[in-house]
């Protein structure tokens, strides 16, 4: 487990130099998931990379099953960050249901066209597919 | 038990070992009560938590910066959360594979009204500049949209309060709302649901389906990336 959170870090760290380093406009973790994604597939080709956290076999502890843990938590992590609205009282007696009108409409319209987007596509696609 | 019960309190209110006991023991008994009513989306375990701890620190006096010395063991794991999300896609990579042009023609129609929606609405209401600002990346998970917000001088900390409100806002309404459209591709519904409202969203759409949960982590992560790109850009052509 401490080897599977720690080649996380690991990943995240290199995603942060990175990032950093070439003054990249993109966060930090993105690029921690790239480089994560291109090891998991790098060990299908490469067998003894499947050793530790990137094992194969069922045992506890790989990658799989800590990133398991914390994204079936993923809800949590969010608490802290929300419970900063002790510090914006006066603004939201201020301008509260205007900025709730707000995000309820956006998140509505976001939500539509995404899906619509994706719809639309996949079935334009796949009519011209197998024609 | 010569200890004053007082003094004690002082000492413990100071310690990042209650606020982090306060933040869990919340979020696990809401998250309790979430399943016990079967997911609803109205029993939200994060808005209940939220509301919770804040009314706690407002009751007890107790200022966001002692709070957050014990909760940002909790806040920094969105970092590595959100590397893991890598396996996931991993596991779904060729269903992934699939459908990736509906999900780039999703990401870019999604991405660009996440921002463009929120910026004409808020100047519409009449908000202040450094409001609409602070909302602009409000689709995007918390850390990211705090830099994006940081790098436009807006206010960061309100960013990462309307971050978690649209996440849960999304959270809540997606279900019905994809039911009220008849669309059934979980694909889709996830990827919206995670391009929407982030890790809140990505967390729900688990809930119900577990491809929809692996299209919204995706989503998320692909929005992060264009959103870091496009929310420059929106606020020099759209913002007065």
């Amino acid at each position: 487990m401490i080897a599977s959170l720690g080649l996380i870090l690991v990943c995240q760290l290199l995603g942060e130099v990175v990032v950093r380093g070439l003054a990249l406009p993109l966060p930090g973790p993105v690029l921690g998931l790239v480089l994560l994604l291109a090891l998991l597939l790098l060990r299908d080709r490469i067998k003894p990379l499947a050793i530790g956290p990137l094992a194969t076999d069922e045992g506890r502890g790989r990658i799989e099953d800590v990133s398991r843990v914390l994204l079936a938590n993923l809800s949590l992590l969010f608490v802290p960050a929300g419970v900063g609205v002790v510090q914006k009282l006066d603004l939201v007696a201020a301008h509260g249901l205007a900025i709730a009108a707000v995000l309820v409409l956006s998140v509505i319209a976001t939500l539509l066209v995404t899906v619509a987007a994706f719809v639309v596509t996949s079935r334009l696609l796949s009519r011209n597919g197998p024609s | 038990m010569s200890a004053n019960p007082f003094s004690l309190w002082v000492y413990l209110a100071q310690s990042p070992l209650l606020w982090l006991t306060v933040t869990l023991v919340v979020y696990a008994i809401t998250d309790a009560v979430s399943l016990r009513t079967r997911r609803h989306p109205l029993a939200n375990p994060v808005l209940h938590a939220m509301w919770i701890v804040a009314a706690f620190l407002l009751v007890t006096g107790t200022p966001y910066t002692t709070y957050f010395a014990g909760a940002q063991f909790v806040h920094f794991l969105l970092g590595p959360a959100t590397v893991a999300l890598a396996v996931p896609l991993y596991r779904n990579r060729r269903i992934v594979v699939q459908a990736v042009l509906p999900m780039l023609a999703a990401l870019m129609a999604g991405s660009i009204t996440a921002i463009v929606s929120v910026v004409w609405l808020a100047e519409a209401f009449g908000l202040p500049r450094e409001i609409v600002l602070s909302l602009a990346s409000k689709s995007v998970t918390a850390g990211v949209a705090m830099g994006i917000s940081e790098s436009l001088h807006a206010d960061p900390s309100l960013t990462a309060v309307a971050v978690v409100l649209t996440g849960i806002t999304g959270a809540i309404i997606v279900t019905p709302l994809m039911n009220s459209t008849g669309i059934t591709d979980f694909r889709a519904r996830g990827f919206a649901a995670g391009l929407a409202a982030h890790g809140i969203g990505t967390a729900r759409a688990f809930q119900v389906d577990a491809l929809a949960g692996t299209f919204s982590g995706i989503a998320m992560s692909l929005n992060a990336l264009v959103t870091s790109f496009l929310v420059p850009l929106a606020v020099t052509l759209l913002v007065r």
